[in-house]
């Protein structure tokens, strides 16, 4: 195993572990994307789709592991990397000029450190309940079927008059998952791109239309996510379709 | 025309350094930037101070010894050109500039805007040539090489090693570099049988100097004087990936582990 461990030490061993994780993260978020959109279709649609998820136990904890696991590996080679980036240069320029490098490209430890921040408020926000106005978690209903609240709880999360919280909390809340899902768009459109080339995949052929895929899928995830806290703030969606 | 300079001024290795300022009179815009300074050192000698020290040798953007920073870009930044080859008419009359020697851990300060790039000899002499018995040569046409493949391997063999990747890369990396040594020999026939080990070898002693790493800004080879490809170092992490899953012989094979 010496010649494993001596590519996972090196540097670039170590942007491989960033780009599959990244990867795998990438996937996710699309999944993750597509399920929330069920919103569009109604109450029950989306509903029937959390007690799927959380109807098998035993699975839903081997993918939120595995989802951890994942996370870990990319913010850990992360801070491996950015530490080392550190020592390779320990004196700064006075002026330094980029000519090709992008905003995104540039902020990649900027909005990745963000967007961890954003993992744990939304997983306090939606999951855990904790910095929810009223979270109704799923229950097994007399007929032994599993209901749960989803609908529901998006549109209190992200409502703007909501009981047991100000208008301007609910605002911030809003606000800030529209920040984080265009700091989320930026990552990735940058982190698809760097994904190709890390792994060597790239070609002269085809390197435009990876730039152009990275920052469409980019598009479309921040399009489709940005929309649903609008849709309930707005009242779009939400109350008049719910309860 | 008259400008200014901001000069780092560094007496050696272990000199924190600091910036003096130098007014740089009567320059012509016919000269090249390293002729500049050399009128701005004649005056300092007359003065009886240190003439600010720069690597210079062909001056003709060939050698690559020459190189710094010019307000923050790695050669000046003009497309393709080293700063023997940058002229003065590229500058304005009353121009302020700050010049600054490359910036790496990997690389440091012999004296003012002069930087020791050993770590890149090392890096070539871990892996990067070809082992062939010497004899006399046989025909140049006895291996046949598409035109495509020479292309590709001439471009990569543009590479001067003067060190502007490493010094335009936030993250001070050697990628680029490495890169172009990987695809200039990994692409040839001749080159090709040791294409893993050598892998192996350069990337390890890249590591081993303390440079950076990619992470596809493409500063480097925006700022590279003879605009070497950023898919060099697609090719390398390619290689090494490849290097991995191959017959741990090929990789072994003379002492690569
Ligand atoms: S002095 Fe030789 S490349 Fe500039």
């Amino acid at each position: 195993m010496s010649w494993f461990m001596r590519f996972a030490r090196s540097t670039i061993g170590m942007k491989v572990a960033m780009a599959i994780s990244g990867l795998l993260l990438f996937g996710f978020v699309i999944g993750h994307m597509l399920g929330n959109l069920q919103v569009y279709i109604g109450p029950s649609a989306l509903n029937h789709y959390g007690a799927a998820l959380q109807g098998n136990q035993g699975l839903l904890w081997v993918v939120r592991l595995g989802l951890l696991a994942i996370l870990f590996t990319h913010v850990g080679s992360s801070v491996a990397l950015v530490l080392r980036a550190k020592a390779a240069r320990p004196q700064g320029y006075r002026k330094w000029q980029g000519k090709v490098s992008t905003y995104a490209s540039r902020t990649m430890r900027v909005s990745g450190p963000i967007l961890l921040l954003f993992i744990i408020f939304h997983l306090l926000h939606l999951t855990v309940g904790t910095v929810h106005p009223d979270l109704q978690h799923c229950a097994t209903q007399a007929t032994g079927d599993l209901q749960c609240f989803v609908y529901q709880n998006v549109d209190a999360a992200f409502s703007l008059d909501t009981a047991g919280t100000t208008m301007a909390v609910q605002l911030g809340i809003v606000a800030f998952y529209l920040v984080a899902m265009l700091l989320l768009g930026m990552h990735l459109g940058h982190g698809a791109y760097s994904m190709f080339r890390t792994l060597g995949l790239n070609s002269p052929r085809y390197d435009k239309v990876a730039r152009a895929f990275a920052t469409a899928v980019a598009v479309l995830i921040v399009v489709g996510n940005c929309s649903i806290p609008l849709a309930v703030a707005t009242g779009l969606v939400g109350a008049a379709g719910g309860h | 025309m008259n400008l200014t300079l901001h000069v780092w001024r560094q007496k050696g290795p272990n000199d924190p350094g600091r910036f003096e300022t130098y007014p740089a009179t009567g320059i012509s815009e016919h000269m090249s930037f390293l002729e500049m300074l050399d009128t701005v050192n004649e005056k300092l000698e007359a003065e009886g101070k240190e003439p600010i020290v720069f690597e210079h040798d062909c001056r003709e953007g060939i050698c690559g010894c020459c190189g710094f920073m010019i307000d923050g870009k790695a050669h000046g930044g003009q497309h393709k050109t080293t700063v023997c080859q940058l002229h003065m008419r590229s500058f304005k009359d009353g121009d302020e500039l700050t010049l600054e020697p490359w910036r790496a851990q990997a690389f440091p300060v012999i004296k003012d805007l002069m930087v020791d790039r050993s770590a890149f000899d090392r890096i070539i002499q871990s892996g990067g040539y070809v082992s062939v018995r010497s004899g006399s040569p046989q025909d140049a046409n006895a291996i046949l090489i598409g035109k495509e493949v020479a292309d590709r391997a001439f471009d990569a063999a543009a590479c001067i090693g003067c060190g502007a990747c490493v010094a335009s890369c936030p993250n001070a990396a050697a990628m680029l570099f490495t890169g172009a040594k990987i695809t200039h020999l990994g692409v040839l026939p001749q080159g090709a049988p040791e294409r893993f080990r050598r892998v192996q070898a350069m990337t390890t002693q890249m590591d081993m100097e303390g440079f950076g790493y990619c992470t596809n800004h493409g500063e480097c080879s925006a700022y590279c004087p003879k605009g070497i490809s950023l898919d060099v170092i697609a090719r390398m992490n390619q290689d090494l990936l490849l290097a991995q899953v191959v017959t741990r012989d090929e990789v072994r094979r003379e002492g690569g582990e």
